[in-house]
């Protein structure tokens, strides 16, 4: 169940392809790939605080696996400077059948978005630059994930 | 005690880390935020408005009425924007 942090770009065919290797008890794998939006953003540039990256990934891994019947999953996420159309990130996860797959990537990336120690910051084609703000609708399909 | 800043934070303070030494009566994040802030200009603003920061002590998500000891690591940070 790998988190990887890093600058490079990544090849989701060939993550696909090494998640699945050599297994026949996979039914089901499923990929969401976040980009960078176009439009106003010249680029944006992710900061991460090392150590505590890793640390949350994995607990939000852990999480899902306690929920659904993973057989494997796997997330990427970049940093640094991307331009728009890049990609940003990579959440697969692969079990019997699709239920469990799809609510489980949906899960990690909701979670992924608000308790996982990423900041962006977006350059604007006017010259402009901000720290993009948490989103109160990203926090509210975190929640919805929430045990009475 | 090691501090570190990210994002805004960091551009605010002008430093992404720091070792420092409160007094003893700094023993919760709160008052360690207050202590930070008279650093110096840039720790102020950094701190003004404490709805907007986020904190982990030892990389776990921490709440500032939490405690902290001198070989804690204390992040400051904006709320998290990942994905």
């Amino acid at each position: 169940m790998p988190v990887r942090i890093q600058a490079e770009d990544f090849d989701i065919a060939a993550e696909i392809a090494a998640l699945s290797a050599g297994r026949d008890d996979i039914g089901a794998l499923v990929t969401f790939t976040g980009l960078v939006r176009g439009g106003e953003t010249a680029s944006l540039t992710l900061e991460h605080y090392p150590g505590m990256t890793e640390k949350a990934l994995s607990a939000i891994e852990a999480e899902a696996l306690t929920r659904w019947p993973l057989k494997a999953s796997l997330i990427i996420h970049r940093v640094g400077t991307l331009a728009p159309g890049a990609q940003i990130v990579l959440v697969a996860t692969a079990s019997e059948s699709r239920h469990a797959a799809f609510e489980a990537a949906s899960f990690l990336m909701d979670y992924l978005k608000t308790d996982a120690p990423f900041w962006k910051r977006e350059d604007r084609s006017d010259g402009a630059s901000h720290w993009l703000d948490a989103r109160e609708t990203d926090t509210a399909s975190r929640d919805r994930w929430k045990k009475p | 005690m090691r501090i570190l800043y990210f994002a805004w934070v960091r551009e605010r303070t002008g430093t992404a880390e720091e070792t420092v030494t409160p007094p003893a009566t700094v023993t919760t994040a709160t008052a360690l935020a207050d202590w930070l802030s008279a650093r110096s200009d840039g720790h102020a603003a950094a701190f003004a408005d404490r709805k907007r920061l986020r904190l982990a002590i030892n990389q776990d998500q921490a709440d500032f009425s939490d405690p902290v000891a001198a070989n804690d690591e204390i992040a400051f940070f904006p709320p998290m924007t990942g994905g």
